[in-house]
């Protein structure tokens, strides 16, 4: 499924990467532990999880992750925002919590043939 | 020695802002060179974790960069306390981060192990009060 039809069916608020949505996903990875994300997400994926600072960037970009999916309504941090947007790093928000996101998302089917 | 590249990249401890800035530049250099992508994800990983463990715990360090048509080896060089017990530093989970660092989602206590299972070949000396130094090779074939 494309990113863009998952945003729309879910709901999620695109902070910055609108211009880059039709992308096919490859399965999610949440954690809000940097090294276990660095260590287990795979290229492609999303990421949820509920880490708002700047840090946040240098991983989904080392790891090409398809986008950051921020959770329990939070907002990611004004230099977060400016960091994603030079380094073309999609980031999305969700009112969810992780938990009942990664539901939704397996509902749809993301992530249960990866 | 057929070298053809090297380079070294400094790293400001403490600097949360700029984290991850030489680690992500080396991997737009590996791309640029045409390293196969399975290597670069080794590199990637290896690198961040070390740039990262300069952030968190020392005053300042360096990375440096050395390609041959062989191997990568990044070799890490800082100044800041150095690690008083390897073995329990090299252990999944063993973490001495700050509660400020844990909010961040550092702390997990995997970087070092990750670097090492990254690797092809890992060493790692430290002296206390001076600093640590990591050599990490990653063969290119
Ligand atoms: N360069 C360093 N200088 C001093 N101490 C270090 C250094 N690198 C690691 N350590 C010590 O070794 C411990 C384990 O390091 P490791 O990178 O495995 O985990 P971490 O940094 O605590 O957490 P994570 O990397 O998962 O965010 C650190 O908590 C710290 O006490
Ligand atoms: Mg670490």
């Amino acid at each position: 499924m494309k990113l863009a039809e998952i945003i729309k069916i879910l709901n999620l608020n695109v902070i910055t990467g609108e211009n880059d949505l039709d992308k096919e996903v490859n399965g999610g990875y949440a954690s809000d532990l940097l090294s276990d994300v660095i260590a287990n997400a795979q290229n492609g994926q999303l990421w949820i999880t509920m880490q708002t600072h700047v840090n946040i960037v240098a991983v989904a970009v080392l790891k090409e992750l398809l986008a950051i999916i921020i959770v329990n309504g939070r907002n990611p941090a004004d230099d977060t925002i400016q960091k994603a947007k030079e380094q073309g790093v999609v980031i999305l928000s969700s009112n969810l919590s992780a938990f009942k996101l990664c539901g939704k998302l397996y509902e749809l089917g993301i992530g249960k043939d990866v | 020695m057929n070298e053809f590249f090297s380079q070294t990249y400094e790293i400001k401890g403490k600097d949360f802002q700029n984290a991850g800035k030489v680690s992500t530049g080396i991997k737009t250099l590996l791309k640029q060179l045409g390293i196969k992508p399975e290597i670069i994800r080794k590199v990637a990983i290896a690198c961040y974790e070390a740039e990262m463990n300069i952030v968190m715990y020392a005053k300042t360090g360096t990375m440096k960069l050395d390609i041959d048509t062989k191997k990568i080896k990044i070799t890490v060089l800082d100044q800041g306390p150095g690690i008083q017990d390897i073995d329990l530093a090299m252990k999944e989970g063993y973490s001495t981060a700050t509660p400020e660092m844990r909010e961040m989602g550092f702390g997990a206590g995997m970087g070092l192990p990750n670097i090492k299972k990254n690797s092809d070949e890992f060493k790692i000396e430290s002296s206390i009060g001076e600093g640590t130094k990591l050599e990490i090779t990653i063969f290119i074939n």
